[in-house]
Parts: C-alpha cells; sequence; structure tokens
C-alpha cells in the first residue's frame, strides 16, 4: 500500500500540471533568491577568501597538514567516547531490562522509577554532574585508560543511553512471539536460561537497527562536552583550531559537514538492517522501529 | 544542602527562564516544523527537495554545531544578536527537523483508502489534507511528536549551557563554579529543575494520548 502522501494529489491534468509548473519555478526562484542572498552576504564578508579556507581545503596550504592531523585526532577521540559509551550502555542497559521484566509488579518499581528519572534528564546535565560531582566526592578514575575527562564523558552518556537501552531491549523481547518463551519454559529451562538462550538472542537480532539509531544520537551527543570544557573531541578541536585560524565559519562548515557524513551514513545502516530484518523473517513486523526507541529524537 | 536553601529563589527564576525557553522553543519548533512538513509532502518538487535536504542535514547534525553556528558564524556576516536569541533560534531549527519528521509519519499512518477517497469526491490537495488527512493524522502523530517536544524541553539544558545566563543550568554552573558550593546537592537541584519541567509533560502527553487514541 502506497503512503498516503503519494496519493495526496490526482495525477496531475493539463491546468494542474499548469499549476504545479508555476508552483516549481516560484520556488526555484524563491530558494535561489534565498541562497543568493546568504551567498552575497558570505562573500561580500569575504568569507569565501582562500584565507580562510586554504587550511582546509588546499593541501598545498602550510597549515593544511597540521590542521588535518588535529581534526583526525579529534574525529577518533570522538568516536572513542561514543563506542565506549554505546557498548557500556548496551551491557548496564542490557542488564537493567532484563532485571525490569523478571521482577514483578511490585519488585520492579523501583527500576521503573530510575529509568524513568534518567529518562526525564538532560545529557547535557549528567555529563555536566559526572564531571563535577565525581572528583569533587573524591572517586579517583585514573585507574581507567585514557584521560579521566573521557570517563567523565562516556560515564554522562551511559547513564542517559543505558536507560534508553533498557526500552529498546524490553521492547525488543516484548516484540517476540509468547511461544518462544512458553516453549522454552515447557522444554524445562529456569526464567534466566529462557532470557539468555532463548528470548534475548533473537531480541538483539530486531533491535539492532534501534541500536544503530541510538548510536547516531550518542555520536551528537559527545559534542556537548564543548560546551561545558574538558574532554576534547572533534567539535572542540576544531574551535580551537578556528580560534589561531581565525575562520569559524569554515570550520564548523567542515566539522559539521563530517558528524552529518557519519551519521547519515549510519542512518541508511539502520534503515537497511531494518528492511533486511523484515524481508527475512518473511514480511512479519520483526524489527523493533528505529522510530520508536524514544532515544532516535531524544540526542542534541 | 544549605546551598539549595539559601539559593531558592535564584533556582526559580531559573526554572521558569529555562520554561520560557521551553515554550518559545516549543511553538518556533512547531510553527516552522508543520511548514517544513508541508513543504515535504506538497505537489512541488524543489520545495520537496528543500524539505528533504533540510530535514537530513538538521537531523543529522548536533544541535551543539547549530548553537555555534550561530553564535560564532553569523557575527562573522554582520548578524549580531543575543545569546538568548541566538540560542533560542538555534533550538527552533534543530528541532523543526524532527517536529517534521513527527508529523509526516502521522500522515503516513493514514490509510492510503482515505486519501483515495478524498480525491474521488473531488477535494484538491488543500481540501483533502485539512478536511480528511489532517485531522486523523494529528491523533497519530501525538505520541511521536510529544516525544520530540520533550525532548526539545530537555535540549533547553543544551541552549542553557551554552551561556544565556539566569536559567536553571547557568544558575548551576555558577554556585558551583563561581560561588564554590559543593556540586552534589546543588546539580542534584537543577536535575530535580529539570525533571518537574519533563516528568510533567511525560503525564500530560500520556493523558492526551489516552484522550485522542483510537483503535485502528
Amino acid at each position: 500500500m502506497r503512503p498516503p502522501e503519494t496519493v495526496l494529489y490526482d495525477a496531475p491534468g493539463p491546468r494542474a500540471k499548469r499549476r504545479a509548473l508555476i508552483g516549481t519555478i516560484v520556488a526555484i526562484v524563491g530558494i535561489a533568491a534565498l541562497l543568493f542572498v546568504a551567498l552575497k552576504r558570505l562573500y561580500d564578508r569575504g568569507q569565501f577568501s582562500m584565507e580562510l579556507w586554504g587550511p582546509l581545503i588546499d593541501p598545498t596550504n602550510d597549515s593544511f597538514e597540521a590542521v588535518w592531523r588535529l581534526l583526525g585526532r579529534g574525529i577518533i577521540a570522538t568516536l572513542t567516547a561514543a563506542v565506549l559509551a554505546i557498548m557500556l550502555a548496551l551491557v548496564i542497559g542490557t542488564v537493567l531490562g532484563v532485571v525490569r521484566m523478571m521482577l514483578g509488579k511490585w519488585g520492579r518499581i523501583p527500576v521503573v522509577g530510575f529509568i524513568e528519572l534518567l529518562r526525564g534528564l538532560p545529557v547535557v546535565i549528567t555529563i555536566y554532574f559526572a564531571s563535577r560531582v565525581i572528583p569533587d566526592v573524591g572517586i579517583d578514575l585514573s585507574f581507567l585508560p585514557g584521560p579521566t575527562n573521557l570517563w567523565y564523558l562516556v560515564i554522562g552518556l551511559t547513564a542517559y543511553n543505558m536507560v534508553i537501552i533498557a526500552e529498546i531491549v524490553r521492547a525488543g523481547v516484548a516484540s517476540l512471539p509468547r511461544g518462544q518463551a512458553e516453549a522454552a519454559r515447557a522444554v524445562g529451562m529456569t526464567e534466566l536460561q529462557v532470557m539468555g538462550t532463548v528470548l534475548l538472542p533473537q531480541a538483539f537480532r530486531t533491535m539492532l537497527p534501534a541500536l544503530i539509531s541510538q548510536l547516531v544520537v550518542v555520536l551528537k551527543d559527545t559534542s556537548l562536552v564543548a560546551l561545558l570544557g574538558g574532554y576534547i573531541e572533534l567539535l572542540r578541536r576544531g574551535l580551537i583550531i578556528s580560534q589561531n585560524l581565525d575562520n569559524p565559519i569554515q570550520m564548523l562548515f567542515v566539522v559539521g559537514a563530517m558528524f552529518i557524513a557519519i551519521n547519515y551514513a549510519l542512518s541508511r545502516l539502520a534503515v537497511w538492517t531494518e528492511s533486511r530484518l523484515s524481508r527475512s523473517a518473511g514480511g512479519k513486523k520483526a524489527a523493533v522501529k528505529t522510530e520508536e526507541a524514544a532515544g532516535a529524537v531524544a540526542g542534541a | 544542602m544549605e546551598g539549595i536553601t539559601s539559593n531558592l529563589d535564584l533556582f526559580w527564576s531559573g526554572y521558569l527562564r529555562s520554561l520560557g525557553i521551553c515554550m518559545l522553543g516549543m511553538v518556533g519548533s512547531l510553527a516552522l516544523g508543520t511548514i517544513i512538513a508541508g513543504f515535504r509532502v506538497s505537489p512541488v518538487p524543489p520545495l520537496r527537495a528543500f524539505g528533504a535536504t533540510y530535514v537530513t542535514l538538521v537531523r543529522n547534525c548536533p544541535l551543539t554545531i547549530v548553537l555555534f553556528f550561530f553564535a560564532f558564524g553569523l557575527p562573522e556576516i554582520g548578524i549580531n544578536r543575543s545569546f538568548y536569541a541566538f540560542g533560542v533560534s538555534a533550538l527552533v531549527i534543530y528541532t523543526s527537523a524532527f517536529v517534521c519528521e513527527a508529523l509526516r509519519s502521522g500522515i503516513n499512518s493514514v490509510s492510503a483508502g482515505q486519501a483515495e477517497a478524498s480525491r474521488a469526491i473531488g477535494l484538491t490537495f488543500t481540501q483533502s489534507l485539512s478536511q480528511v488527512i489532517l485531522p486523523q493524522a494529528f491523533r497519530s502523530t501525538i505520541p511521536p511528536l510529544g516525544s520530540v517536544i520533550i525532548a526539545m524541553f530537555k535540549n533547553s539544558a543544551v541552549v542553557g549551557a551554552f551561556g544565556v545566563g539566569r536559567d536553571l543550568f547557568s544558575v548551576g554552573q555558577n554556585l558551583t563554579s563561581a560561588q564554590g558550593y559543593a556540586p552534589f546537592p546543588i546539580l542534584s537541584g537543577v536535575a530535580v529543575g529539570y525533571l518537574c519541567i519533563t516528568i510533567p509533560a511525560g503525564l500530560l502527553l500520556l493523558l492526551i494520548e489516552r484522550k485522542v487514541a483510537i483503535a485502528r
């Protein structure tokens, strides 16, 4: 069935075609005018000069190599934080989700409360909280590899994302047919075995798209630390460089493009996995819808 | 604890200012998001392409970068506004892409037969959208739209961290950094402040969902 947005209007007749053509022309002119005004403004202020763009796009420029080496380090720093956070969140989130599902009606209340509490907090607050409170109460993280600033960011990101993943896990298990758990119990498995060997492995498969979308959110959220100071990731690195080169617009353009490229590729991957999963499951709605994982929209 | 009780008025005014950012952001992003969603389903190809590009770019770009673009980029080309105006604008731009997608998924959830039927009785694009599709889409849009708005409420803290001043986040930052209060109680207070925005909003959303829920 086609989505209604494609059947909202008739196959156009001559009049509608003319109207659509006029609309198209007006729209093109409008968008072009908007672009022109913006580009002219940028041009008038000398924002297209090679002095500003050179270090970023011209390999013969003196600073080109140093700038990109630093940006490369920034990307690695961003990816490190994001991957660590999503892995930790996956482990703790799965445990949380399983605990929530296995406890009884009353027993799960504290777990649900904990999840709702963390879910309602802005990520920037959890990161700030981690980076201020952990050193203040005297917890020393220097036994962990890498800079402590990295771990404040990772802990802040994990605190939020683990509860989102707990919810994704729950949705994943809930999407399985009831017969799976019943059959597993019928052959004499304990509740833990049912969960660990029958339900979770299947749930993870259907959760894959939602997990990839969550990785996009985490990647975007790593840049929040640029507002707080501490860990130097891609955005912070870019801002530091642009202070020296005095080219904030160009630098933000490049850094933004890098984020968009990575995240767009990941989003496509999520959509692709989702379509593959639903195909292999025989058209049955298998995957936990990426959009439904509330976290997909929650990121900053 | 003393840090909170002796600064209760600061927390309260910070809470109100944060709430103000949320409300401005909500009105702005709903308006802009609806316009972009209209672009995305319109019969005019360039508008559709514009809407799709806008959503793809904005959705994949961190809010932080949008913020910095406003604050550091625009002054370079001679546009100077207060940090508050920049912050709220960035929040609106960022959230509108998600609002657009929530609305579009709502439109997609209305069964195609409805659109076909309204076409069959001769309604125009505008008529079928406003009389048939949107009133139905509105209901199934409530849950995703609600979670977008709640996420935006949380993102208002990012605008605060950006330095608009006197909002809930800034109060916490100021009290713990400049005035040297212990971070734990103060930041817990800030967290509770945000929970006092997001949890009631979540409950309200649940209430509305129940009210408009329909069996499909």
